[in-house]
């Protein structure tokens, strides 16, 4: 084990390596470009012995990555918002080839106008390609997610590609201390690369061709309860690495001094982190407030959120809008209570555009709510005038 | 090679679900006969995707992998770098597109392939349509040509992929036409021999996109080179070697036929004829022809 102090991008990129794909093709766009740098210098290190392709877009960096799974290897990219939006098509096409493909995704805010900070709008508005969607809090759960999303991935129960997002600058350029296992316990832990299917001149078989509703249908089912078998490897994974590295990140969800909570907050990524110095202190002020910090936005966790919610009234803030609707973490807590729990649940839309949201912030949002003074659903620190 | 010596082997097998009289199909044909069983296919959305036939059944008997339309070039980077970090550099992949999915929406992905030496073998299959959407136009359209989208015929000319490919200075570049086999099983064969991006364009006349008779794909792909309309050509490492008649037209030792020949065949030009002739635009269509002779005489001679 060493301790590696570098930014979220370049532990994401010695994560990666250190997971032995055989195929990396990539294409720059900020904040990941550090990312992609990262792995194409280690390509000169010799630390990198599989191929990095430079391809042309996004979109030919997924399609490229769906031509190498399927043909039997293990592949990684990176990319960021309009670079996500780009693969959009291809997001489809890997789940539903059931590549188990690990992607990074730096959150980032979608233009116009161009703005390289952090909101989350690029990958919720990929919820719904079937990939597995993990929310980072820190560099070090970053690199533990990387590692362990191939395990999950490849897992014949899953057979899904897993994006790890974690914020533009907050994490993707800053720099913090992170303990790096040695490349055989990383083995130990990721054994090769076994397809479940591939391409093979020896088994020719079409792979996507002109399907019947009927068997279509078996395929969107079968991509449900992979991710429905994915709630219950995603804790079982994260076990086994804390019982090997002694670190561990929380399951679906990370939960943070929830016993006897009143009132817990939900939020994902960076605010999630912030959020625990907001934790602290209002606890020092006596309000019993917890934290649960959403990890897995798909597959999402109904049955934690449930939990919750028969204990405490929720607060949830989301760095994302689905406009014409509300966040969508508040949109799925509320549906996860639905008919089971009628706990209030009070959302915030916060951070937009890459507006910081401070532990000072947070703890304004709280104390709005436990003092009663909250709507329903409300834009936190609005310098806009109007409603 | 003389058609009774081709390989006898077929990975174009029973059930394929084409238009009776698809040049598609006879392209493909001769595409497994000349690279084997050691071959991995890469198809995006086009004919050759309903070709294929209906899941669970397949009528190719080689690896297949479809893609999305504009991602053929792409997706058979990722299965050539994969199949190389296993090992397995020795198979053949292939990309078959068609023309809309080369000259249209995947030339980007083409182009980047090209550029990145990928050491694949692009294939488009030119029938001057979208015809799995219904006959639409593409970049491959010829003037005056109807589609569904250009209900009174096209009012541009067809790009020179050719010339566009030729830009990329690959080590090797042919179009054929599904009317010379042997020709068509050569310069695949060529192609299979030599390492890095390879381009093969080849014309396909469509029975219903072009509108003649599905007894006449052979005719309207001969009298598309004899017209000079579409020429036979290889280009290794940027030297360009004319063939066929394409060699003769090209050296001036035989004179083109009239377009007017060919293209009074096809209903998608019956605007042209009827009720009256067009003498104006079948002049354009001469002259243009005549251009592009030109142009690759002071080039290619
Ligand atoms: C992104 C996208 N846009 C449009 C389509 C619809 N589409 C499928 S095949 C096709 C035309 C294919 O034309 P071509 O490449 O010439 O092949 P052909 O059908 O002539 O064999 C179109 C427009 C699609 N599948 N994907
Ligand atoms: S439309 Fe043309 S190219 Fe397509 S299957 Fe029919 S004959 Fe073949
Ligand atoms: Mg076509």
């Amino acid at each position: 084990m060493t301790v590696m102090i570098d930014t979220g991008n370049y532990i994401a990129a010695k994560a990666a390596v250190m997971a032995r794909p055989a195929v990396v093709p990539a294409y720059p766009i900020t904040p990941q470009t550090t990312l992609v740098e990262g792995i194409a210098n280690y390509v000169k290190t010799g630390e990198f012995k599989g191929e990095y392709i430079c391809v042309e877009s996004e979109h030919s960096a997924m399609c490229a990555c769906i031509g190498a799974s399927a043909a039997g290897v293990r592949t990684f990219t990176g990319t960021s918002s309009h670079g996500l939006l780009l693969m959009h098509e291809m997001l489809h096409w890997a789940a539903l080839a059931r590549l188990p493909i690990v992607m990074c995704n730096i959150n980032r805010v979608i233009g116009p106008g161009w703005n390289i900070w952090t909101d989350e709008n690029d990958s919720i508005s990929q919820r719904d390609t079937g990939w597995i969607q993990f929310y980072c809090s820190s560099n070090q759960e970053i690199f533990d997610t990387v590692i362990q999303s191939f395990k999950l991935a490849e897992n014949k129960k899953v057979l899904l590609p897993v994006m790890i997002n974690y914020n533009a600058f907050i994490l993707s350029h800053t720099s913090m201390p992170v303990y790096i296992p040695e490349q055989k316990e990383i083995d130990d832990f990721l054994q090769k690369y076994k397809p479940q299917w591939k391409l093979d001149v020896n088994n020719p078989i079409t792979f996507g061709n002109i399907i019947l509703p009927v068997d279509y249908e078996k395929i969107r089912k079968d991509m449900q309860n992979s991710q429905e078998n994915a709630k219950k490897l995603i804790p079982e994974i994260a076990k086994e690495w804390k019982k090997k590295f002694g670190r561990y990140h929380g399951d679906l969800i990370e939960e943070y001094k929830c016993d006897g909570a009143d009132h817990i907050l939900l939020a994902m990524g960076a605010i999630g982190a912030e959020s625990k110095v907001s934790i602290n202190n209002l606890r020092k002020e006596g309000l019993k407030i917890g934290l649960a910090r959403v990890r897995t936005f798909r597959p999402f966790p109904n049955e934690e959120i449930l939990k919750l919610g028969k204990q405490a009234d929720l607060i949830v803030i989301d760095r994302n809008i689905s406009i014409g609707s509300e966040g969508a973490l508040f949109s799925e807590v509320k549906a996860s209570l639905y008919g089971k729990s009628d706990t209030k649940v009070h959302g915030f839309i916060a951070g937009l555009g890459g507006k910081d949201v401070t532990y000072n912030d947070i703890e304004t949002i709280c104390r709005k709510v436990v003092e009663g003074k909250a709507k329903d659903c409300e834009w936190y620190g609005f310098e806009g005038g109007g409603k | 090679m003389a058609i009774k010596n081709l390989p006898v082997e077929e990975c174009m097998i029973p059930g394929s679900a084409a238009c009776p009289g698809c040049p598609a199909t006879m392209a493909l044909r001769i595409v497994f006969k000349a690279l084997g069983k050691n071959t991995i296919m890469v198809v995006p959305a086009c004919c050759t995707a309903v070709i294929e036939s209906l899941y669970p059944n397949t009528s190719f008997d080689v690896p297949v992998m479809n893609i999305a339309f504009e991602a053929a070039a792409a997706g058979a980077s990722g299965v050539e770098a994969a199949l190389r970090q296993q090992g397995k550099g020795d198979t053949t992949v292939v990309a078959g597109a068609g023309d809309g999915g080369t000259y249209d929406i995947g030339i980007q992905a083409l182009s980047g392939a090209l550029e990145r030496q990928t050491n694949f073998i692009y294939i488009c299959y030119n029938n001057q349509i979208y015809s799995n959407t219904g006959i639409q136009r593409s970049g491959a359209t010829p003037y005056a040509a109807w589609t569904t989208t250009t209900v009174g015929g096209k009012t541009e000319f067809r790009k020179e992929m050719g010339e566009i490919i030729q830009a990329h200075h690959i080590p090797y570049a042919a179009q054929a036409c599904v009317s010379y086999p042997e020709d068509l099983y050569n310069k695949l064969k060529k192609a299979k021999s030599i390492k890095g991006p390879k381009y093969l364009e080849i014309m396909a006349p469509c029975p219903p996109g072009w509108r003649f008779g599905m007894e006449k794909t052979v005719d309207m792909g001969i009298m598309a080179v004899e017209t000079g309309a579409w020429a036979l050509y290889e280009c290794e490492n940027d030297v360009v070697t004319f063939n066929g008649k394409s060699k003769l037209i090209l050296e001036e030792k035989i004179q083109r036929k009239p377009i007017e020949e060919w293209i009074k065949q096809q209903g998608r030009f019956g605007h042209l004829f009827k009720p009256k002739k067009d003498v104006t635009r079948i002049k354009t269509i001469e002259d243009h022809t005549d251009q592009i002779w030109k142009r690759y005489r002071k080039k290619y001679l």
